[in-house]
């Protein structure tokens, strides 16, 4: 359980990191929080020849507001950041009650934003809210910045659109909407969650009189449905997006979304629970997101 | 630019004293701590930060010692239960633990303590179910977790009450 050797190199500018990693891409990893790269190292599932301290990059850490009402967030932001954040509280509440779901307070103390995403575990809780808020991720490398949406950054397990000699430096998020959720089912607090889902969602014109029933003409403009532990992925439940169109959100549309997300996730099983049971709790955590996030409409509507 | 290294040279505060020591990179602070400078206090357990046995501060904050390593220390200050333990006799919270058998083992205690000193530093007047999902990422083997809930609960009820505010 000790890592194999490597040699470790501590940047103090991203031109240096981008550099020293450049030196070797593929054999090189950047060290940030840590907190998945190393139980990784020590149980020799990676083996990077070179590791680049990024700890101390002040270009990767703040938390800006944005002047369209988004935010920017530094790859270095830690997760107790996130969750203790006023300002994300503000301006971005999911992601702020995505963060105090990860891990244990010693875990979160480490972790960064950037990490998590980079990382792009499944079961991960930051990226299905960032997903589900429509973030936008920065990268920068030897050919100069780009940016690329999460839509199109997760790929699949534990691959993204990040190239291996590129650096992951911020995430910015639009203009909070008003309507979310964030649910998951985990055996203890701080383990992965079993399943989960977050969701946004904006109201259309005519107020909302939710979660009462349905009234003709009172509808949602748009709805980001993200389930995480449910795929190879953190995963957009489109069909369950479709269910809801531009209709009302009442307990019955979102009854009806839960069932299609059943049919949108593609979960694995392993010792903690069945790909069924993954499937099922879907379902289940689609409705309750959805009612939480029609509950905010409501309150916001008033 | 530092030059990837296979040997680093750390300059760091450890319980208030200060350290400087050339570590091997893939050294954990756990295993510097443990090996290096003779705190063995901290107690090493599964290696990938879920037992939580290894938890020491940094900067005032939680940290698992088994998740760091002790080249990324330089110019910080690592506090481990040595540190939260005075030169003659136990701690209040220590003293807490030792009343309610809050240990059987005692290989997760160090963790432990270190935990909820985090926890009574941010949150002095914790309720129950706050007290055990802070510990919830400490394993316990042996107690079943009862008489650590019950040692934290003590610990802050015996507290003076301008402490609590």
């Amino acid at each position: 359980m000790k890592p194999a050797p490597f040699r470790y190199a501590r940047a103090d500018s991203l031109a240096e990191a981008t550099a020293l990693l450049a030196a070797a891409p593929g054999d090189t990893k950047l060290l940030a929080g840590g907190q998945s790269l190393v139980p990784m190292l020590n149980m020799r599932l990676v083996r990077p020849a070179v590791l680049v301290d990024v700890n101390g990059l002040r270009e990767l850490t703040g938390i800006t507001p944005l002047p369209d009402g988004g935010l920017r967030l530094g790859a270095l932001t830690r997760h107790a950041e996130l969750a203790a954040s006023p300002l994300v509280r503000e301006r971005a509440p999911l992601l702020a009650e995505a963060a105090r779901h990860v891990g244990h307070a010693a875990i979160r103390n480490q972790g960064t934003l950037g990490g998590s995403v980079a990382h792009a575990d499944p079961a991960a809780e930051l990226p299905a809210a960032l997903l589900a808020l429509d973030a936008r991720v920065h990268i920068t490398g030897p050919h100069g910045a780009r940016e690329v949406a999460a839509d199109a950054f997760f790929r699949g397990l534990l691959t993204t659109a990040l190239e291996p000699e590129e650096i992951l430096t911020a995430i910015e998020i639009p203009a909070p909407p008003p309507g979310w959720g964030f649910v998951e089912i985990a055996r203890r607090p701080g383990d992965f969650a079993l399943a989960g889902v977050a969701v946004v969602v904006r109201p259309g014109r005519r107020p909302l009189t939710l979660p009462s029933p349905a009234r003709g003409g009172e509808g949602i403009e748009a709805v980001r449905l993200v389930g995480f532990g449910v795929g190879d992925r953190t995963l957009r439940l489109i069909g369950a997006e479709r269910v809801l169109g531009g209709g009302p959100l009442d307990a019955e549309a979102a009854a009806r979304a839960g069932a299609a997300a059943g049919a949108d996730c593609d979960p694995p099983s392993d010792v903690h629970g069945s790909a069924e049971y993954r499937r099922h709790l879907a379902t289940v955590l689609t409705e309750r997101a959805l009612l939480q996030a029609a509950a905010r409409l409501a309150g916001h509507a008033r | 630019m530092t030059a990837p290294s296979d040997r680093v040279t750390v300059r760091l505060t450890v319980n208030g004293r200060p350290v400087a020591h050339v570590v091997e990179a893939r050294r954990s602070l756990a295993d510097f701590l443990r090996e290096d400078l003779g705190l063995t206090g901290t107690h090493v357990g599964c290696e990938h930060g879920v037992c939580g046995a290894c938890t020491v501060l940094v900067d005032g904050r939680s940290a698992r010692s088994c998740l760091l390593f002790a080249a990324q220390l330089d110019g910080r200050a690592v506090t481990t239960i040595e540190g939260l333990t005075p030169a003659a006799g136990l701690s209040p919270l220590q003293e807490s633990f030792r009343v309610c058998h809050a240990m059987q083992c005692g290989f997760c205690t160090p963790g432990m303590i270190v935990t909820v000193t985090e926890l009574l530093a941010q949150e002095p007047t914790p309720s129950t179910e706050t007290i055990r999902e802070a510990i919830s990422g400490n394993l316990c083997m042996c107690t079943g977790y009862v008489n650590i809930v019950r040692a934290v609960e003590q610990a802050v009820a015996a507290r003076p009450t301008e402490a609590r505010a």
